[in-house]
This record gives structure tokens, C-alpha cells and sequence, in this order.
């Protein structure tokens, strides 16, 4: 027994140092399958989610920023946060989508409430533009903080509906961001010409 | 395994009677069975595969007018995203006097993808792609990536006109 029972702890070690659990999202999205190969990078990456309700959430990958962009975009607005509120935001999981001034009121929960509390999408229209706001320091604060822009991950359900995710590419592009990554499933490449 | 060795110590005399030699062996099942439980744990929450992007790169806005490129209509190949997963295409562009011929396809392997490739000896060949309000992002994602399927050079999501509507209404596909 004893090769197995090695083996068996060896195998418990590896998994147990390789798993990285998944935050948690905000949001459920189901994503599109395709044949892409690339794999979304590990750093640097700020999502805007789109689920089939429409609404938009908004993530940044990186830890490191995260306070300071809720900061900076929080001051813009004229909302402070409190530091307990800063670091609410900051273990809040990977994504959220609320606009900015319910945002405190969310922090102030406590980690199990704010999981059912139902988000409404941050907005993102001409005249109340959040969500730009949020890509746009996000993204100046990366290139400050790491000399590299982030990528820009759109996460789409696929049930999303089509105008959302061409205002939110055309907000982007508005703002000169021009390269997107939708985020898909693995699907296997079916051989072209047969 | 976890045996220790009694008889150290010399091995002089051995004749000494002890009271009763207990076993130091341990029952291992327990540990094993908790090794073997967390052993299915982390390998069944394990994701070893990251999600995959695809990378879309849309053109940078033009500065004025003079700068965007009209598409000759021999060289365009439309794809409209319709509602209810219907996709159509026509040939050649649409305009006040002329009305290409639209014909219904799918998204399967025989379905969109085989036009695609009969049209791959055209090297100027620019697909445009036009989704509707009423189709999914779902899609959008599937005819983006028939284009890479497909090795497409050119292709462009285009907001779909009026007339491509009333195309499709008017078809009755």
C-alpha cells in the first residue's frame, strides 16, 4: 500500500498547489464557444461582462490598482470611500456592476449579503457614462503602475443581445480602443476545405 | 513503514522477557482515506484550462471622409445576422437601384461556411458583417469566427442599413 498511498499524496500536493480557484463572479455569463487558441493572459486584464439581461459589469484583474481606481473614479464623482470600504472592494470578488452611487451602500455589506443583493448593471449611456470612466482610469493607472495597457476582455453572454455589446465596442472605440478580446469556450478546430 | 527497530542496542543478550511487544504499526486507512478525498477534491475543482479570447481588432476611426476606402462591389460578400440563429448573405452591395439576390444559410459546417470558401479564390474578397438588433451575441461570436475558420483576410462588423431590414423583410426567409 505504501507506493500508493506516495503517489496519492503526491497527486493531493500537486492539485493543491496548482488549483487556483475561480473568483467569484458577479454575474453568471455564459460564454460563447469558439475555435480560438489564445488563452486569456494571467495579469492585466479588465473585463466588462454583458449578461443577457443586458446589464454591464465591469472587473479588474489586478489587485494592485484596484483601490486606486476606485479612488480616482469614486472622486470623480464626488464619493469617498472609507478605507474599510476600499478593501470591501478590493476582496469583492472579481467583478461588479453597480453604478457608482450605490456602490458604498454594497461595500457596506457584509460579504454573504452582497452576494444576493441583484445588481443593475453600471451605466453606461451618453449622458451617465460609468462605465468608461471605470476602462478608461483603469487603464491609465495600468500603464502608470506597469507600463502596459491592459487587455480588454469583453465577456458576453450568448444570449446577450447584440446593441449592448455594439454600444459598449462603440464606447470604446470612442475613447480609441480598438482592440478587444471576447472572451469564448475552447471548441475544436474543425478542418477548413472539407 | 513506520516500524521501528527493536532490536538495537547491541543485540547482546535478547533474552530478557518484556511484558507484551506491542505492534507500532499505525492503521493508515483513515490518512488514506482523507488523502484519496482530498486527492478527488482538487482534482474535480481543478480548472486546468483558462478561457480562450478571440482578438478583434476594429479599425481606428477615420480622421474625415476622404480617408475611409469604398469596397467594389464585385469584391463584397454580406452576412446578415438575422433573429431566431437565421443567417443570410448576398453578393455584391445594396443600393437604391440595385437588390442582390439574399439567401438564407446556417451556421453549421455546411451551412455559411461552405460559401465562404467557395469564394476564397476572390483575393480582394471583403466580407461584411452585419448584425441584426435582434440576433445574439452568440452569433456574433459564431460568424467571427467561421472567419478565421474560413482564413478570411478582410472583414468588418458593419452596423446594419435600413435597407438590409427591409431586405430580410421583404424576403421573407
Amino acid at each position: 500500500m505504501t507506493p500508493m498511498v506516495d503517489l496519492a499524496f503526491l497527486l493531493v500536493t500537486f492539485f493543491m498547489l496548482t488549483t487556483k480557484f475561480a473568483p467569484e463572479e458577479a454575474v453568471v455569463v455564459e460564454t460563447p464557444s469558439s475555435t480560438s487558441e489564445i488563452r486569456l493572459p494571467d495579469a492585466h486584464v479588465v473585463t466588462v461582462a454583458i449578461d443577457k439581461d443586458k446589464r454591464i459589469f465591469f472587473g479588474i484583474g489586478d489587485d494592485e490598482i484596484k483601490d486606486e481606481v476606485l479612488k480616482q473614479v469614486g472622486a470623480k464623482y464626488g464619493i469617498s470611500f472609507t478605507p474599510k470600504q476600499v478593501q470591501a472592494f478590493r476582496g469583492a470578488g472579481a467583478s461588479f456592476g453597480t453604478p457608482i452611487e450605490k456602490l458604498p451602500a454594497l461595500l457596506n455589506l457584509d460579504p454573504e449579503k452582497r452576494k444576493e443583493v441583484t445588481q443593475d448593471g453600471i451605466p453606461a449611456d451618453s449622458t451617465n457614462n460609468q462605465l468608461m470612466e471605470w476602462v478608461v482610469t483603469a487603464r491609465s493607472l495600468s500603464q502608470k503602475q506597469f507600463n502596459a495597457a491592459p487587455y480588454i476582455a469583453i465577456k458576453g453572454d450568448g444570449q446577450a443581445d447584440v446593441p449592448t455589446v455594439k454600444k459598449v465596442i462603440k464606447l470604446m472605440q470612442e475613447k480609441n480602443i480598438n482592440r478587444f478580446n471576447l472572451i469564448t469556450d475552447l471548441e475544436t478546430k474543425p478542418v477548413a476545405g472539407k | 513503514m513506520a516500524e521501528i527497530q527493536q532490536n538495537s542496542g547491541g543485540g547482546g543478550k535478547g533474552g530478557k522477557k518484556r511484558a507484551k511487544k506491542m505492534s507500532t504499526k499505525i492503521d493508515m486507512t483513515p490518512m488514506v482515506d482523507l488523502a484519496f478525498l482530498l486527492l478527488t477534491f482538487f482534482m474535480l475543482t481543478t480548472t486546468f484550462s483558462k478561457p480562450t479570447v478571440m482578438q478583434v481588432t476594429m479599425p481606428v476611426k477615420p480622421k474625415d471622409k476622404t480617408e475611409q476606402s469604398e469596397i467594389k462591389a464585385s469584391n463584397a460578400f454580406t452576412i446578415l445576422l438575422g433573429e431566431n440563429n437565421k443567417v443570410y448573405y448576398y453578393d455584391g452591395l445594396l443600393s437604391a437601384d440595385t437588390k442582390p439576390e439574399l439567401k438564407l444559410s446556417s451556421y453549421d459546417a455546411n451551412g455559411i461556411r461552405k460559401e465562404l470558401l467557395s469564394r476564397r479564390s476572390n483575393k480582394d474578397l471583403v466580407v461584411l458583417i452585419k448584425p441584426d438588433d435582434k440576433s445574439n451575441y452568440k452569433n456574433m461570436v459564431d460568424i467571427l469566427d467561421e472567419m478565421n475558420i474560413t482564413d478570411q483576410r478582410k472583414y468588418a462588423l458593419v452596423d446594419i442599413s435600413k435597407a438590409d431590414v427591409d431586405l430580410i423583410k421583404s424576403s421573407e426567409l
